[in-house]
């Protein structure tokens, strides 16, 4: 029996083993010049890689770009770290807790691609002074920086998504005042991300007068008949969808299967992405999703990444998702970030910025649709102003349809209705302040 | 006894809005009820073609395949993988099929043949280190984009006397039954289903009698790779292939206890009650206590028939002696 | 030749029944114990205690709760994370309601919680049996999860469903809250996870643990010695579910700080089970390296590429990680079918005879 060398080999792989889990701390000390450390907690496996990989390759790209024709971010080089945490509320804290002693002066900005990982981080990033940026996810009252001062949901969040989405139903029905009395159907992944609109919802449709049913589907959403059997008999006017991951596709399919029109099946921007209509092929044509970028490659920043990250070779860049959605949206979520970085240095000097500078340059970034042309993306994004109170910016939201081959924009920058969403977050806020002690600052 | 009217009225409307209104809501609209339990059964052909692996398997080694899902999903990737490189539909379907049996000799001779005789746990856990493997395998393989699967099944929906119905579902129901059909018959009249019952019967006696015990296995495990194919197949098609698939191996769970771990025609019933049980459940009682009660709704109506078959359906009767 | 009992003699009943009987392993334990109260708080980096070994030791306490169950009793579950989450929103609930209440009587409450909860789920075990049983238990894990999703009242209506750990002070410490330094978290955390291990470990050299391993072993048989199978399987669900519910709020309130119905889903039941499987069916000990296993693997595996200086695309090394994950499991259950505790056990007896073996 060779029990006697298993047993050896244990040990020894248990004597190897101890410095490896320390390993992240060791090399985190010994650095070279100051770069502007960029953590990237991503996801390219696991059950939502799909979404997660043009993700992380846009948010990457860019940043490569930026090294790769800038020399970095005013002369400062940035240097990032993927970790995968595949989709996981636990994993993802792990890579935070990996990442945030990383870098010369600290990380720079948190984008936990994740709601989970986002809930999980807020209370922890502001201890630690790290800003987490959940663009377009995450907790919707994290939009109100008096007591969020460490998250910025910028340039949108799902409440005002949702009310775009009614402001956009109510055009097409001819003005809103006509929807009195339309249906409504919410198709939601049944989670904490997919509830977040119901509260937004429930109040317009007291508002509005429309009729709304909620239905949600379990994860991972692979069999949604009884959903859309209600859709079904309920008949609704408009379906609006908001699912992540293998529900997206299914979603689509069996919207496709009862024949409900596919141009009043609205999708939210997670549930908008070439793989989530290209499974259900011909019959996806028509499908409508909401979006805060402009689909396609067409702008000077997607040429200079097909020039100077993957040395004009297209191909390559159309392998690397280049142009799709989510891959765009990795690249927004960059601009974002770096231009928070070029804000912070407006005020502390071109060197590599610390998270608290970092988070003073997101809080007063101003991207004017001038900054956006100098930066080759006009028209691409919205502008966009975040303020010490306003950690939402905002933001309006476009709607983009579905051609076939193609994600074209069918509506442009729709209102939000800020009347109504904002004191919804200033609410939710402040019951957070006073259930964790929060005094909110005043700004 | 209810000398507060006002709760006794709200307690009656409580038990009328369970017991009552319900059925009532089955009966004034009838198609769309019969859509409903329709849907309910084509949606449990597809359970139960995830479930008929696990049975095969259980039944001929004892083995509580947790792998099953993993298979689905790698040899799903494998198909389309194959497919996306140019190979024709019907050589890919070929080569996937020669792949699981590949990874059935594989494990058999790396996995089960070492742990020949140990405890059904250790088994089991064995086959979620399996699972992880071919996660990981397929991953490296195909990688983890999605993929878009078409056979050429088609996939037009039609009108029924009112209801909607599929033609894919149509044919995903009739490829389930087909497969039981010749798995049944496989198992009754082919000199290996003999040999494969005599196994699944007792381990001991059969090798005494000179049933070689590693073949029956592979073939086996081949066989339920062929059904993962399937499987992988059909719901691939509906949702693209992707890391997702190997997570159906869930809903197939409350189907096979149902139906019982050792019965292929249990596989089927037991799909076809929890398809419609869920859905049923669902549509009438979901939206009274706030939906998406389909998960669990499985789980308990599995749970419901053991109370009273701890076998479930079809299984063979437990027999313990002291 | 230091491990071993020749010359230590038993002269009362009570020193033989000492869970510790012989003199190196109550050393050994004491050392260990110094080394989890003293020397880890002090030297350990706070990546290390956020990220391994406060969830090593809160793993371990649900392995303990899953280990009575399936390991001492017989009854394999994958309700673990439902349980968890039980236990994780009660203390949340209370904590919420009570902010006076003391942190530890919050765990402790959450974990009565879950216990009933526990009885309920483990009534069906009575007549249902292995892998039926385990399926079925996954009906209370799918349940209890759709459940805390649902009711809005369980995370005081808030709008995004989450659960968020609010301050509370212990000793004048901050010990739950983003504002708890790791050291407090651990600390609390040891605290709880030590006297519930010692506890449990008594509880199955007792009369308890007996009648669980007599149903164990055949229930039929147990039942005709006269112990009551009603009382043994419910028990050991009640208080199975009391640690995974302790653990769970554990998990909420000294390692994540935020969660979501989501982080308590199916993944979780099985990793527990996993943990228990690998360290060793029917081993407290066998928990404890059963959770170290499979929270350190990982976290090794990702750190392995980097510290040997490959540097591999995130996504293939994520890849090989699962891979070489899923064969480690393979090894380690063809090697040692009994679990890494009965390595160890080996091992020990082993030394006694060391180095004149025969």
């Amino acid at each position: 029996m060779n029990l006697k060398k298993t047993l050896i080999a244990a040990m020894g792989a248990a004597v190897l083993a101890a410095p490896l889990v320390a390993a992240p701390v060791l090399s985190s000390t010994a650095e070279a010049a100051a770069e502007q450390f960029f953590p990237m907690i991503i996801y390219r496996t696991g059950a939502y890689a799909v979404g997660g990989i043009p993700l992380a390759n846009g948010y990457g790209d860019y940043l490569k770009l930026l090294n790769a024709r800038d020399g970095g971010i005013n002369g400062v080089k940035i240097k990032f770290e993927e970790c995968e945490t595949q989709y996981s509320t636990k994993v993802g804290v792990e890579c935070y807790e990996k990442l945030k002693g990383k870098g010369d002066v600290g990380p720079t900005v948190f984008n936990p691609n994740s709601t989970g990982i986002t809930y999980a981080i807020i209370p922890k990033a502001s201890v630690d002074k790290v800003p987490v940026h959940s663009m377009g996810y995450g907790r919707t009252a994290a939009g109100d920086g008096r007591v969020f001062p460490w998250a910025f949901t910028f340039p949108t969040s799902y409440w005002s998504q949702a009310a775009a989405f009614i402001n956009y139903i109510g055009e097409r029905e001819g003005g809103k005042n006509n929807l009195k009395g339309k249906k409504i159907a919410f198709i939601y992944h049944n989670s904490g991300y997919g509830k977040e609109p119901l509260p937004t919802f429930n109040k317009l449709a007291k508002k509005y007068g429309y009729d709304f049913k909620a239905l949600a589907v379990d994860h991972p959403g692979q069999e949604q008949k009884a959903a859309w059997l209600q859709v079904r008999r309920y008949k609704p006017d408009y379906v609006f969808l908001t699912g992540w991951g293998v529900m997206n596709q299914v979603a689509i399919k069996e919207a496709a299967a009862i024949r409900f029109p596919m141009d009043h099946f609205i999708g939210n921007w997670w549930s908008g992405a070439e793989p989530d209509v290209l499974p259900a092929g011909k019959t996806a044509i028509g499908y409508i999703a909401a979006t805060f970028n402009q689909p396609g490659a067409g702008t000077q920043a997607h040429a200079d990444i097909v020039k100077h990250v993957y040395g004009g070779d297209a191909a390559a860049a159309k392998k690397g998702q280049i142009g799709q959605v989510l891959y765009n949206r990795g690249i927004i979520n960059a601009i974002y970030d770096t231009e928070a970085v070029r804000t912070a240095m407006g005020k502390y000097g071109n060197k590599a910025m610390s998270g608290e500078q970092v988070r003073w340059g997101l809080e007063n970034l101003n991207l004017t649709e001038a900054r956006l042309g100098e930066l080759g993306v006009k028209g691409f994004m919205g502008p966009i102003s975040v303020s010490c109170k306003d950690h939402e910016g905002g933001g309006k939201v476009m709607f983009q349809q579905w051609s076939g081959t193609e994600w074209k924009i069918v509506k442009g920058w729709t209102d939000t209705m800020q009347d109504v969403i904002r004191p919804m977050i200033e609410e939710a806020a402040a019951a957070y302040a006073k259930e964790n002690k929060i005094t909110p600052r005043a700004c | 006894m209810f000398r507060q009217n006002g709760s006794f009225a709200k307690t009656m409307e409580v038990l009328n809005a369970i017991f009552v209104l319900p059925f009532v809501d089955m009966f004034t609209e009838p198609v769309f009820f019969a859509e409903v339990v329709v849907g309910g059964l084509l949606t449990g052909v597809m359970y139960s073609l995830v479930a008929l692996g696990f049975v095969l398997i259980f039944k001929a080694s004892g083995v509580f395949n947790f792998a099953q899902g993993a298979m689905v999903l790698f040899a799903a990737l494998t198909l389309v993988g194959l497919m996306e490189k140019g190979v024709p539909v019907w050589l890919a379907l070929i080569i996937a099929a020669g792949v699981m049996v590949i990874v059935a000799v594989v494990i058999e001779k790396l996995v089960l043949r070492p742990l020949v005789n140990q405890p059904d746990i250790i088994l089991f856990m064995a086959t979620i280190g399996i699972t992880f493997f071919l996660e990981g395998f397929g991953e490296t393989v195909w990688g983890s984009d999605i993929h878009r699967l078409d056979v050429g099944i088609p996939d037009a929906t039609f009108e029924i006397g009112g209801m909607l119905l599929n033609e894919f579902d149509i044919w995903a129901a009739a490829i389930g039954a087909a497969m039981v059909a010749f798995l049944a018959l496989f198992f009754r009249y082919t000199v290996i289903g003999r040999a494969l019952r005599a196994v699944a019967d007792d381990h001991q006696a059969a090798l005494s009698v000179g049933i070689p015990l590693k073949t029956i296995w592979i073939v086996v495990w081949s066989v339920a790779g062929f059904v993962g194919l399937v499987a992988g197949i059909m719901w691939g098609t509906k949702s693209g292939v992707q890391f997702s698939l190997s997570l159906i191996a869930l809903k197939a769970l409350p189907v096979l206890i149902l139906g019982g771990f050792t019965s292929i025609p249990g596989a089927i019933v037991g799909g076809l009650i929890i398809g419609v049980g869920e859905k049923v459940a669902e549509i009438y009682w979901g939206p009274l206590i706030g939906g998406a009660i389909e998960n669990w709704f499985a789980y308990m109506l599995a749970l419901a028939f053991l109370l009273f078959r701890p076998q479930g359906l079809f299984g063979e009767k437990i027999i313990e002696r002291v | 030749m230091l491990y071993r009992e020749s010359g230590q003699y038993k002269t009362s009943y009570t020193d033989d029944q000492a869970i510790f009987p012989l003199k190196q392993d109550r050393w050994l334990m004491a050392i260990a114990l110094v080394i989890a109260f003293v020397v880890i708080p002090l030297t350990s980096s706070e990546y290390m205690l956020e990220a391994v070994i406060i969830p090593f030791l809160i793993f371990a306490l649900a392995a303990i709760g899953l280990n009575l169950l399936a390991g001492y009793c017989g009854q394999i579950s994958l309700g673990t994370g439902g349980f968890m989450a039980v236990g994780g929103y009660t203390a949340y609930k209370l904590t919420t309601s009570l902010p006076d209440m003391n942190m530890i009587i919050v765990f402790l409450l959450s974990g009565v919680a879950a216990a009933f909860v526990g009885i309920m789920f483990g009534i069906p075990s009575l007549r249902i049996k292995g892998f039926y049983l385990a399926v079925a238990t996954l009906a209370a894990q799918f349940f209890l999860q759709w459940l805390f999703n649902k009711v809005e009242w369980f995370y005081n209506y808030n709008p995004s469903g989450t659960i968020t750990a609010p301050p509370r002070e212990m000793f004048g410490f901050v010990v739950t809250g983003p504002h708890a330094t790791a050291e407090a978290r651990y600390m609390i955390t040891l605290v709880v996870v030590a006297v519930l291990a010692l506890v449990a470990k008594n509880l199955t050299r007792g009369h308890i643990g007996r009648s669980w391993m007599a149903i164990r072993d055949m229930d039929i048989a147990a039942e005709i010695i006269g112990i009551r199978p009603l009382h043994a399987k419910l028990s050991a669900f009640a208080i199975s579910s009391f640690y995974c519910g302790v653990a769970g709020s554990l998990f909420v309130f000294t390692w994540l700080g935020s969660v979501e119905t989501e982080a308590f889903n199916i993944n979780l039941s099985f990793q527990v089970l996993f943990m228990v499987i690998i360290g060793g069916l029917g081993s407290i000990l066998g928990s404890f390296i059963g959770a170290a296993f499979i929270t350190a693997v990982p976290i090794l595996l990702t750190n392995a590429p980097q510290f040997f200086g490959f540097n591999l695309p995130i996504d293939l090394q994520k890849h090989f990680e699962v891979m070489i994950f899923g064969v480690l499991i393979i090894f380690f259950v063809i090697v040692e079918p009994h679990g890494l505790a009965r390595l160890w056990q080996i091992t020990k007896e082993k030394l006694r005879l060391w180095p004149f073996p025969y």
